[in-house]
């Protein structure tokens, strides 16, 4: 392994919760949407369940808001390196949506797509399970409209590019098909603990 | 595949080309050849990089330096060098008040010494040097733009390129003595005299997109968040459509 003369670094804190390569942010929470902050009002936001599921389905925000409330409190990790712990989200868990448009057997990949356009890929594994959510709240507050609001896909313990903002809907599929960064040479899973970063990592 | 699914929605930002995954995935080692100052905060630094498989304007790579017990510091930057620099690659860093990585640039870093380097990464904000580009940048986010404006100038190209740089001051503008017709520059803080000081604005933007090319512009975007915010509202508000709107955000 190469070793950069001089070069000492932070002092090390030995920290169990920072997958390898990542820094801890802090307070920052730093933005990185390739695209125009849409302006969008929660009236105007719908969530859409279609694919290979028995019953498609759109919400719109209150009917979204009708489903049982669901937080997750924990950590989130970017492929930029930075990390953020402890923040909390508040919405509903994606299982909820699910429960409603019965997935076909037949279905493994969800193709997650955003009201700008953006798109990423997931294992359906990865957001069932009580391990994605739907949020809109931030800290207990609306979710910025840079950051996603007025609602985004949040699947923490992938890279925070799978957790799309502005979240329009999910079409679920029998086979894996590359969203936006997965095209532009990212990785198709993104798990940070495994340093997935670019594909062939 | 028979159902290749597209969002119903516009697609925002499509990429414009396709990467190499293999470059991407390969660390190598990149040999610092020399160091320029561009301005009190700034420096350019030159790396030889021998099996580099090329870019195209306005990529980016991963760097990292490891230190003797394995600790590994690791960030993005964007390729300030045009993509004809051939085995070469310069990249342009703002001396972060505590900054891990450019503090160790900025006050260790000497011709000689290696680091490693992964990329070109991310096609989206690439700019082949086919269509006419409208850049806005500020700070050190003008350094993707720099590599568009570089490969613009080193291949003749006709296509139209104009760039609207924003920086603090006169002494804070990177690549200062680079710029020639094509360019706009926006000082917020400082400025000569009789030249207005204020942030990049509507009257900077709309003029430009009123003399729209043939086939209109694709518009890079690259700075702070804030400013990324700014510009790109600013570009929305003249007309420019959203799906031709790239943003690079140092976040
Ligand atoms: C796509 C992309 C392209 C980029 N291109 C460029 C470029 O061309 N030029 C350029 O200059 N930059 C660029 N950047 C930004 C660059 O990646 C780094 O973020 C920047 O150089 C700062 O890194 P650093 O290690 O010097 O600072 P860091 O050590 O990351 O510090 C940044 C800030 O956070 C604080 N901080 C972070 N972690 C800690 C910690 N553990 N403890 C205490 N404080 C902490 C620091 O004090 C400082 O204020 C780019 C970023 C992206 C995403």
């Amino acid at each position: 392994m190469h070793v950069t003369r001089g070069f000492t670094g932070r002092p090390r804190v030995p920290d169990a919760g920072l997958p390898p390569g990542q820094y801890d942010a802090g307070d920052d929470w730093p933005v990185l949407s390739a695209e125009v902050t849409p302006d969008l009002a929660p009236t105007d936001w719908t969530f859409r369940v279609d694919g290979l599921v028995e019953e498609p389905r759109t919400w719109n925000w209150t009917q979204a808001h009708e489903l049982p409330a669901s937080a997750y409190e924990g950590d989130i990790h970017c492929v930029t390196s930075w990390s953020k712990f402890g923040v909390r989200f508040g919405g509903v868990s994606l299982d909820a949506f699910l429960d409603v448009v019965r997935p076909h057997a037949s279905a493994t990949h969800v193709v997650a797509y955003s009201h700008t356009g953006y798109t990423t890929n997931l294992p359906l594994s990865d957001v069932t399970g009580g391990r994605a959510w739907i949020a809109w709240e931030y800290d207990g507050r609306p979710l910025p409209a840079e950051h996603g609001g007025p609602a985004r896909l949040l699947v923490p313990h992938l890279y925070f590019w799978k957790s799309a903002k502005w979240i329009a809907g999910l079409r679920l599929l029998d086979h894996d098909e590359p969203g936006f960064w997965e095209q532009n040479g990212y990785h198709a899973r993104g798990n940070p603990w495994e340093e997935q970063r670019y594909s062939g990592d | 595949m028979t159902d290749t699914f597209a969002p119903t929605t516009r697609f925002a930002v499509p990429g414009r080309i396709a990467v190499s995954n293999r470059a991407a995935a390969v660390w190598q080692t990149a040999t610092l050849t020399e160091i320029r100052r561009e301005t009190p905060h700034a420096s350019t630094f030159r790396f030889a990089v021998p099996g580099w498989s090329g870019h195209l304007a306005g990529q980016h790579l991963m760097l990292r330096l490891r230190a003797e017990d394995g600790y590994v510091a690791q960030r993005h930057y964007s390729i300030a060098s045009h993509p004809d620099d051939t085995g070469h690659v310069e990249l342009t860093l703002d001396h972060v008040e505590g900054g891990e990585v450019s503090g160790w640039f900025h006050t260790v870093a000497a011709p000689g010494d290696t680091v490693e380097v992964r990329g070109p990464l991310s096609g989206f904000f690439a700019w082949p040097g086919d269509r006419p580009a409208l850049l806005l940048g500020a700070g050190s986010g003008v350094v993707p733009l720099m590599s568009m404006l570089r490969q613009h100038r080193a291949r003749r190209l006709s296509v139209p390129l104009r760039l609207v740089v924003s920086a603090r001051g006169p002494e804070e503008l990177i690549y200062a003595r680079e710029y020639g017709a094509e360019t706009t520059t926006v000082f917020t803080r400082t400025a000569p005299q009789g030249v207005p000081v204020g942030r990049m604005a509507a009257a900077h933007v709309a003029p430009l997109l009123a003399e729209q090319p043939p086939g209109g512009w694709e518009a890079y975007v690259c700075g702070s968040n804030g400013f990324a915010e700014h510009a790109s509202r600013l570009l929305v508000e003249a007309g420019q459509p959203v799906d031709r709107i790239r943003i690079e955000r140092f976040g």
